[in-house]
């Protein structure tokens, strides 16, 4: 077992592997810095109550004192931020992320005269799929987002407009930490699923880990044929996975001190 | 002048109509207790009053100004409507206290956000925060909490709870402090407890408007009383007259209900 551990061959390889899963590492961190405050954003966006016609149709359908119609009152509930936002989110949660990865790193250079926008290389690769995690991440946390949000008790709103808090203070002293206590559980399972995902952007040749591992069955710095490298990945995604579950648990330990 | 005055209040939700021409007026240091059945509009009146609903139309007055028209836009604009929130205070049927913050920092954390807007917060900052935390629990202790300023709201049984809730809404020294059913959601062993604090604010004079459920409590801590059904006033006066004899056939009938149960 030493011996094994000590000879040449598995010293490259674990070199390699080590290489390898610091890009995934990189994608995972990059994608929760970027899809977070992203996400946050879209979750607003999905619950944006603009509706820019409401007043107009309300007005005019009372001058003509007449109750609101169909149509009328079509026009009363139409949000177009809230629409096209709800619209993006079925679609980036409705497609493959593989998908998603492809066609962010391929499709501009096929549309576009100058060929790809991405920078060449291994370079290009990364920016072009922590783009398509930010994204597709964003819109999976802003669902959850918008869940840990309205499910926070409309009294608590109230009790803050009534104590003469502005909406903002009440968004930040009042509504924050409750929605995060709440979201926590749902936030582990997609931040776990994301340790997973990052192996996705093998689909565009990025040398993540996986790569890495697969790159000794073809033939890398001599050594080719072995399937073992690929199968001891999975070590380092359960490492990995079980510090972010500890750090989550934590977390939510940490706000364990009250209920909601 | 009467430090509240109320000029035809009517609201809508929808088709429904749930207010319609309230008018009363109350004087300072006085107390008002609503009565009726559920859905009758207490709950919405003092809604409107506290700006969380706006009603289609009446007039609000504090101490002699108009701080509500719903004819004049001018008097609701929102950034208005924050500072002459402050004129109420309102304790809810279900507390709505903040579950992550202390009893102490429940009742400090709005007058703190409040005086980080005066212009001297800066230079005075650390002893302004003493004051308000020093007035905080004075205001617990009032309310016989002094030993739970630390606890949270989930290590407190629900009467406490509210008797936490009312220390809040009375830090920020409201002119007309109101209650939603404050005992509603307490067990009877519970409701005691509150309903004892409600009255010693009675009778230290606070200018209150109690919609309540307790119409033995209502008689004897209110100047005033008010019985709504459907959405209008039936019947108002004197607690005694008002709930040993009625006028209107349909506070008897409400009145008769109660006493049964």
């Amino acid at each position: 077992m030493i011996e094994f551990f000590q000879s040449p061959v598995t010293q490259t390889i674990l070199v390699a592997l080590n290489k390898g899963f610091v890009v995934t590492l990189e994608l995972f961190f990059i994608t929760l810095i970027g899809a977070i405050p992203l996400g946050l954003v879209i979750a607003f966006g999905s619950m944006n109550r603009l509706a820019p016609l409401a007043r107009l149709t309300r007005w005019a359908t009372r001058r003509r004192g007449q109750e609101p119609g169909r149509f009328a009152r079509a026009l009363i509930v139409f949000r177009p931020i809230q629409l096209i936002t709800r619209l993006l989110v079925w679609i980036v949660r409705g497609t493959p992320l593989i998908l998603q990865i492809i066609a962010i790193y391929y499709v501009p250079g096929l549309v576009m005269d100058g060929g790809t926008p991405w920078p060449r290389g291994e370079m290009g690769r990364m920016t072009a799929v922590c783009v398509a995690f930010i994204i597709n991440y964003a819109f999976y946390f802003s669902e959850i987002f918008r869940g840990g949000i309205q499910g926070v008790p409309k009294g608590q709103q109230e009790a803050g407009l009534v104590l003469g808090m502005t909406r903002r203070q009440i968004f930040f002293k009042v509504t924050l930490l409750q929605m995060v206590k709440r979201i926590v559980p749902p936030m582990s399972n997609e931040i776990i699923t994301l340790v997973k995902d990052t192996s996705l952007s093998r689909a565009i040749a990025l040398q993540e880990v996986i790569w890495a591992a697969e790159s000794f069955m073809k033939g890398n710095q001599g050594i080719s044929g072995l399937w073992w490298p690929l199968m001891f990945t999975a070590v380092y995604y359960l490492a990995f996975s079980a510090i972010v579950t500890m750090v989550l648990g934590r977390l939510e330990k940490k706000l364990d001190y009250f209920q909601v | 002048m009467p430090i509240l005055d109320v000029r035809n209040i009517e609201k809508h939700f929808g088709e429904t109509r749930v207010l319609k021409d309230i008018s009363f007026s109350l004087e300072q240091g006085q107390a008002l207790a609503i009565i009726g059945s559920s859905g009758s509009g207490k709950t919405t009146l003092l809604r409107c009053l506290n700006f969380l609903e706006r009603p289609d139309r009446g007039v609000i007055s504090v101490k002699g100004s108009v701080i509500f028209d719903a004819e004049d836009p001018a008097t609701q604009q929102e950034s208005e409507v924050r500072r002459k929130r402050l004129h109420f205070g309102l304790v809810f049927q279900s507390f709505n206290l903040f579950p992550q913050y202390t009893a102490l920092r429940n009742v400090t954390l709005a007058k703190e956000l409040l005086a980080r807007e005066r212009p001297e917060f800066k230079a005075r900052k650390k002893e302004i925060l003493e004051e308000i935390e020093q007035e905080g629990r004075e205001l617990l202790k009032k309310m016989g909490l002094e030993d739970r300023a630390g606890h949270y709201p989930n290590q407190l049984s629900g009467g406490q709870q509210q008797r936490v809730a009312i220390a809040r809404a009375l830090a920020l020294q409201p002119d007309i402090l109101c209650f939603d059913e404050p005992t509603s959601a307490l067990d009877p062993e519970l409701t005691g407890e509150v309903l004892k604090v409600i009255r010693t604010l009675a009778e230290q004079k606070t200018t209150m408007i109690i919609v309540t459920h307790e119409m033995a409590f209502a008689r004897d801590v209110a100047d005033q009383l008010i019985f709504m059904d459907g959405g209008v006033i039936v019947e108002q006066g004197e607690p005694h007259q008002v709930i040993n004899h009625p006028r209107e056939e349909r506070t008897r009938q409400f009145l008769s209900r109660y006493l049964q149960e």
